[in-house]
């Protein structure tokens, strides 16, 4: 059902006290921002069950503009805090907003671990390829070749493949997105989100300011349309040689897979031990 | 509760810990496997179910220490427990503890350092560290444990003062103390008191997550129960949200500092042994403190009016039973298993003539009774 934008506005946003967001003009950071608050408004959860942590960075601030319970961790930890929160409270609705230098820099080695655990846990990774908020230094995604200010001679390094980790890692459910197919995200973040396991949706977003500005790419308008020009279903991407895929964004569900859940096999345990007790 | 309450037990300190956090409230345990800290993970990992608690080992010290302040965050009294090289890894986000005011223990088995060190020796030489080891001004409170029973009783009340400060306790033990097994007579219920954090009773519109009341601790509420509100590592204001105005970023570091200011009194802990009419004092923590109470006995039937000062709280650092010792004594032996780390702050409160003395060993070996003996006797 379509809930205009006027009223989740209303509904979601602290409007009250902390505008206006940090965020410059263009920024694909409130395209998944309202992605998640329809997606939320969709599935009708209670503001009181949802937890929305973040670690630092743009994506970072996110949770400040929103009206859940949130959580501004510190950098790159922020499943770590969203781990003991499920554990300790399993009825809440529990997810982590991170960037791509977030999770897959200083939080890689929480982020492959989260994915293994398989907690019943939702992450977003906003992937603009960029240290957005220090100035534009590369990131783990900053493609090879590409400039930053530190590396302004040509990035010498290869870039991460968020999602294709996180299936390899071992995440229950796995789907990536642009931040020009909205539709598509808002569907992705409600499946991510419903999905028992540890899911993880990562949406191809534009910094023009720090990583479009220095590689030619325009502004946020013409890096918008090249997801669309370059976007390619998983379906599609299948049927598509590595040459042919080369500079394409596959989108869509990259696994779906049902998998014992470590919170649900905790309380099993749990049970357990106090029967014995008894 | 722990099921050995009011019970005799033969315990090791690390096994004592657990019971005592256990017997505090605490249902939560995240933690990384490092010698000697590692059976306090153990024993939580076995016990933990049967209580409804949860126990979960985590990647690294980091995510630990995020999983606990999480729990906590979601009202679960919880812990963490390490060695150095994992105490160090915590210090980012010990200090998001102490910025977001969220209450929990950490303790840590002390090892020979710097770096990885010597894993299986005793050493007190992260008492400094577990006082500014975060960055910034910050609030904190450092506990020392000398014995298997205190690992018990200083545990649970490291857990009451958390909840009441809303402030992250640190608990010092020593690979002595962890290892040493003992026989001791656990506490009953009855006799253990349990503080919890006190919660908002305002209506949800009217919560100020960061207004403290009169003692400066804001009532805190628990994700999930309606209180819906912000918590950040950003200095906040009342509200909980990212200011950069100078009168509120001000009245943050007051209200965090003055809250244990305002608690001193009851913070600051130690035992004292002989100190009526002694000529000459030992102040001392951890497992040194006992060797040093055999020692001063021994000056005693020697006939040297000789004292103990033990240190439980190392920090905000017990002034008030220090000072006049130093008023009342011609010298003081500070013996510890490091450089002089506590000596320093003797010397700091130190308005007095009295001669304050080092003995130190960072041999990775105990400071024995005889060699505490040989030097009170030159004082």
């Amino acid at each position: 059902m379509h809930v205009p934008a006027r009223e989740l506005r209303q509904e979601y946003l602290r409007h009250d006290k902390k505008f206006p967001h940090v965020w410059c003009p263009g920024c694909g950071n409130g395209i998944v921002m309202g992605s998640l608050l329809r997606a939320i408004s969709s599935l009708k959860l209670s503001k009181d069950e949802v937890v929305m942590a973040s670690g630092i960075g743009c994506s970072g601030r996110m949770p400040t503009y929103l009206d859940f319970n949130t959580l501004h961790t510190t950098h790159g930890r922020a499943l770590t805090f969203a781990t003991g929160i499920k554990l300790a409270n399993p009825t809440l609705t529990v997810m982590a907003i991170m960037g791509d230098g977030d999770a897959t820099a200083i939080g890689g080695n929480h982020f492959i671990h989260a994915a293994r655990r398989n907690l019943n846990l939702t992450a977003v990774i906003i992937n603009n390829s960029i240290y957005g908020m220090t100035g534009g230094q590369y990131s783990p995604t900053t493609p090879f070749g590409a400039r930053s200010t530190t590396s302004v001679y040509g990035h010498v390094e290869h870039a991460f493949s968020i999602s294709e980790l996180a299936v390899t890692a071992g995440a229950s459910f796995v789907a990536r997105s642009t931040v020009y197919h909205a539709d598509l995200m808002d569907k992705l973040l409600e499946k991510a989100i419903t999905k028992r396991g540890f899911a993880v949706v990562e949406v191809i977003s534009n910094c023009h300011v720090q990583y479009g500005r220095r590689n030619r790419l325009g502004d946020a308008v013409e890096m918008i349309t090249s997801y669309r020009d370059n976007a390619v279903t998983v379906r599609k991407a299948a049927a598509m040689t590595e040459e042919e895929l080369e500079g394409k964004i596959t989108i869509g569900v990259l696994a779906d897979r049902e998998m014992p859940v470590s919170t649900e096999e905790y309380a099993r345990i749990r049970k357990q031990a106090q029967e014995k007790k008894k | 509760m722990s099921d050995l309450n009011g019970t005799r037990q033969l315990l090791q300190g690390n096994e004592a810990v657990v019971h005592g956090a256990l017997a505090a409230g605490c249902r939560f345990f995240a933690g990384y496997p490092i010698t000697p800290a590692s059976e306090i993970a153990e024993l939580f990992s076995i016990l933990l179910p049967a209580c409804d608690g949860t126990f979960i080992q985590m990647e690294d010290e980091i995510a630990g220490m995020g999983a606990v302040i999480g729990a906590s965050l979601a009202g679960v009294k919880a812990m963490t427990a390490t060695s150095g090289p994992g105490f160090s890894l915590m210090q980012e986000n010990l200090g998001f503890a102490c910025c977001a005011e969220v209450p929990c223990v950490i303790a840590n088995v002390m090892r020979g350092g710097p770096s990885t060190g010597l894993p299986t020796s005793p050493a007190q030489g992260d008492v400094q560290m577990a006082r500014w080891g975060t960055h910034g001004d910050h609030p904190i409170i450092v506990l020392a444990l000398s014995s298997v029973i205190d690992s018990f009783t200083i545990t649970a009340k490291a857990f009451n003062l958390s909840e009441k400060y809303r402030v992250p306790v640190i608990l010092l033990s020593d690979e002595v103390v962890a290892h040493t097994r003992e026989c001791v007579e656990l506490p009953s219920t009855d006799e253990i008191r349990v503080v919890d954090r006190i919660r908002p009773s305002v209506p949800p519109d009217w919560y100020t997550p960061y207004e403290g009341d009169a003692r400066g601790v804001p009532p805190m509420a628990s994700f999930g129960d309606g209180y819906r509100h912000h918590v950040t590592g950003l200095i906040h204001d009342k509200q909980g949200f990212p200011t950069q105005n100078s009168s509120e970023i001000e009245a943050f570091h007051l209200r965090l500092a003055h809250k244990i200011t305002r608690g001193f009194p009851e913070i600051q802990m130690s035992r004292e042994f002989f100190l009526d009419d002694a000529e000459v004092a030992v102040i001392a923590y951890g497992s040194v403190a006992r060797s040093s109470l055999r020692a001063v006995q021994d000056a005693r039937k020697n006939g040297i009016k000789a004292g103990l000062l033990q240190l439980i709280t190392l920090f905000p650092f017990p002034r008030g039973y220090v000072s006049p010792l130093l008023s009342q004594c011609r010298a003081v032996l500070v013996p510890e298993m490091n450089m002089g780390q506590i000596s320093r702050e003797v010397h700091r409160v130190n308005q007095t003539e009295c001669r304050i003395v080092k003995h130190n060993r960072i041999d990775g070996q105990f400071i024995t009774p005889t060699e505490i003996y040989k030097q009170l006797i030159k004082l």
